[in-house]
């Protein structure tokens, strides 16, 4: 039969691969292609060249060489599956697959095969529950606090009130855009502000609906939950109604260069939050160009650096790196396991004077995981789009969220995942 | 020399009209059964489980399903993303609220609620024909995905709108969940796959399939000689939807275990499924099998030649991968229309006469 003929092949093809082991792996599930692939070039960009920065500069990781395998899930679920189940054999330490669909997907068989994902910023929000979610960590802030940290800042410049205000929540329409509404809820109920949802189907290209109903209601604030596309498309419809863009203010994934470069100076003003340093005016730069732009080792074009999502890949390589560290600290061994990475990220501890050290000073908040929180402090600043001089400014100090809110639904939706996958909350 | 008739005499109407006629075609039947059910279990693992021979086999009940559908009774659909989709939330919606119910029931029986559904949408087709009941069907696609993502019922009211599925065992084995393993799996998909192919291969040789393609071939001579336009088309809309119901449903709860209805059964999903169909070949059975191995493998080979023996960037490899898929379904569509299925047959056909072709 035809269908033998093409195993038979597969077969072939697979077994060919050379499996590699010595190396520490960190598999990167990138989408380079897709309508997503202008937001996850950059990431996956960023994540591998501080990679090679480490083999290059520091012969590895506590001698050991670091390999990245690179997969393409052009943010579908399904080709993430095969991604994760493909790079797995060779021996993945943890899994950051920058996207919150595959994310769901994984928790359970992470959990199963005792191998770390790292969901920075996205994910499942009450993963931050360390108790239940043994394998996984959103360190260092997840979408909740990134719904919170929006409230709090309307409220500081609103002088603490925004009673009757209105806000729209412009929204991706899937478990990611999905996911800060409830919290969003209970902020309204809190400070009495009134909330519009606004969903926005896969992938994102059309908006006008959503747009004339909030130019007929006028909201007070616009806030978006936006990903790929959307965002640019999003930010040009609202530079068409003439939306005033300081009142626009998008989630972490709906801030970077690519998303208000296409709209050009009617983006100026736009705001997004953020939860480390934006530029390239850090130490860490010199050693890059040094090291491996100099070399010709950039991946990709080598266009992406200091742009936002770039250095977010970076400091998602840079903490899998101090927690591969902790790990070698812990077990005293440099070829270290999933499980014992796991270990590592749990102790993780990024203090100031660590990130000077790395050459990155002030580039994130510091912060300590532990067994019960692995959501780490949540804090989030706001940076705005200044369109003719082409850059982020940072423009408040990383500022908490509001955790008696946050803590209490990450209980209970932690709660609702323990009993229905008959998790035991325990740590060990 | 193979294939051939000659010496295989035939006593009894039974063997008559049986299946597979030839005898070596029958041989080669029970070997591909033989190899599936007691080889395969043992040497796979969980990549060859999860990345290739789940996703086939899930497809293949799904491609049968449009296949009774376009193939047998010439009802074109675009709805099979959206059919899917109720297939996973029914089955969602039956683990949950009735834990105790077996998984194998749980399946089946999500397969007869899309039958439910699928007849629903299908009353249309009574009145309307060719492009324009696509269209409705294409309605039907949009509605439930929008349903889906709108009701909050059907997702338990999680923050996300994401269904994960629980564990369910079978006679002790894990089926749903974390930690299955990859041979359990791949026999309950291929238990299943195995009942619904012999049940859709006798329904089409009967009475139901001849109706159905009589409708398909005209359905005004159909009708005049007395075929029920009523009762064929509708059968053929619950049949095929409680299969593509059944596929969703083990698309959802075996193969993926989380699942977001916009980005898996969206309206490619639809077309990916016409385009093993088509590809397959319409009205066969084994076109259906053929046409979900094309569409399933090629990406995984092509992946694996490309970035994991050719070392290339994976984004170069990925748009290659489109192209190429994209140019061999314009390729098989002009010198083969028939699909891999035709191909099989011309096959069969030359190695009838082999070695001597005159």
């Amino acid at each position: 039969m035809k269908m033998k003929t093409f195993t038979a092949i597969a077969l072939a093809v697979t077994m060919a691969a050379p499996p590699a082991f010595a190396d520490l792996v960190f598999p990167s599930l990138s989408y380079r292609t897709g309508p997503y692939a202008a937001n996850g070039i950059p990431f996956a960009d960023g994540y591998e060249d501080y990679f090679k920065l480490i083999n290059a500069r520091d012969g590895g990781i506590g001698g050991e060489m670091v390999k990245v395998i690179e997969c393409e899930t052009g943010y579908n679920t399904e080709k993430g599956v095969e991604c994760y189940e493909s790079t797995k054999g060779e021996g993945a330490l943890v899994y950051q697959p920058l996207s919150t669909g595959i994310t769901y997907q994984l928790i359970p068989k992470s959990a199963a095969d005792g191998i770390p994902l790292h969901t920075m910023g996205y994910g499942r929000t009450s993963a931050a529950n360390g108790k239940v979610f043994n394998t996984v960590f959103n360190y260092p802030a997840n979408y909740w606090n990134g719904a919170s940290a929006v409230v709090n800042h309307l409220l500081e410049i609103n002088d603490g009130d925004i009673k009757g205000k209105t806000l729209a929540l412009v929204y991706h329409n899937s478990a990611y855009g999905k996911e800060p509404i409830r919290t969003r809820e209970e902020l309204s109920k809190k400070h009495g502000f009134e909330l519009t949802l606004l969903p926005v189907d896969h992938p994102g290209q059309e908006q006008k609906s959503q747009w004339l109903q909030i130019r007929r209601e006028k909201p007070d604030y616009v806030t978006m939950w936006g990903w790929g596309v959307m965002n640019a498309t999003a930010i040009q419809e609202a530079a068409n109604i003439r939306y005033p863009m300081e009142n626009f203010i998008g989630v972490w994934w709906s801030g970077s260069e690519n998303d208000v470069k296409p709209v050009g100076d009617k983006a100026d003003g736009y705001k997004a939050l953020n939860f480390h340093g934006v530029g390239d005016d850090y130490p860490l730069y010199d050693d890059l160009k040094k090291y491996v732009y100099d070399e010709g080792n950039a991946t990709g074009a080598g266009d992406q650096k200091g742009t936002v999502l770039y250095n977010r890949g970076m400091y998602a390589a840079m903490l899998a790196v101090e927690a591969a560290k902790k790990a070698q600290e812990i077990h005293g061994v440099s070829d270290i396991t999933p499980q014992q990475m796991r270990d590592g990220m749990e102790a993780l501890e990024i203090t100031e004077d660590l990130m000077t050290e790395l050459g990155m000073p002030g580039f994130g908040p510091s912060f300590k995981v532990s067994c019960e929180n692995h959501g780490g402090p949540g804090l989030a600043s706001v940076n705005q789009w200044d369109a003719k001089a082409g850059q982020w400014k940072q423009i408040t100090d990383y500022s908490e969220s509001d955790m008696d809110v946050i803590g209490a639904l990450i209980e209970e939706d932690s709660a609702a995942y323990a009993k229905e996958s008959n998790v035991e909350e325990a740590c060990s | 020399m193979i294939y051939r008739e000659v010496g295989d005499f035939k006593t009894t109407y039974r063997d008559d009209g049986q299946t597979f006629p030839i005898h070596f075609d029958r041989m080669r039947y029970y070997v591909v059964l033989l190899v599936a059910f007691c080889v395969v279990p043992f040497i796979v693992n969980d990549y060859w489980t999860n990345a290739v021979l789940l996703p086939f086999l899930i497809y293949a009940i799904a491609a049968i399903g449009l296949n009774i559908l376009t193939g047998y009774c010439g009802q074109v659909s675009l709805g099979t993303g959206g059919f899917m989709a109720v297939g996973a939330y029914a089955c969602y919606k039956l683990m949950t609220s009735f834990p105790d119910l077996n998984i194998f029931f749980c399946v089946l029986l999500s397969g007869a609620i899309t039958a439910l559904v699928g007849m629903l949408f299908g009353l249309p087709s009574l009145r309307i024909k060719g492009f324009y009941l696509a269209v409705a069907t294409l309605a039907a696609q949009f509605f439930l995905v929008w349903m889906f993502n709108k009701v909050s019922w059907f997702y338990n009211y999680s923050a996300s709108g994401q269904i994960n599925a629980p564990e369910r065992t079978l006679l002790g084995y894990k089926i749903t969940g974390a930690e299955t393993s990859a041979p359990v799996t791949y026999l309950f998909c291929l238990v299943l796959v195995v009942i619904l192919a012999i049940i859709a291969r006798n329904l089409t040789r009967g009475h139901l399939g001849r109706s159905w393609m009589a409708i398909r071939d005209m359905d005004i001579a159909a009708e005049i000689i007395g075929v029920n336009p009523l009762k064929a088309k509708l059968t053929a809309f619950g049949i095929s939807s409680f299969y593509i119901g059944v596929a969703g449903a083990l698309l959802f709860s075996v193969y993926l275990g989380a699942v977001e209805v916009g980005e898996v059964f969206g309206i490619q999903k639809s077309f990916l499924v016409l385009f093993m169909i088509i590809i397959g070949g319409l009205g066969s059975i084994f076109g259906s099998f053929a046409g979900a191995a094309f569409m399933v493998l090629l990406p995984v080979l092509l992946k694996n030649v490309l970035v994991g023996m050719l070392g290339w960037p994976t984004d170069i490899a990925t748009h290659l991968e489109f192209a190429i898929v994209g140019l061999l379904i314009v390729v098989f569509l002009i010198l083969e229309p028939h699909g891999l299925a035709q191909l099989w047959r011309i096959i069969k056909e030359k190695l009838r006469l082999w070695p001597f072709p005159h």
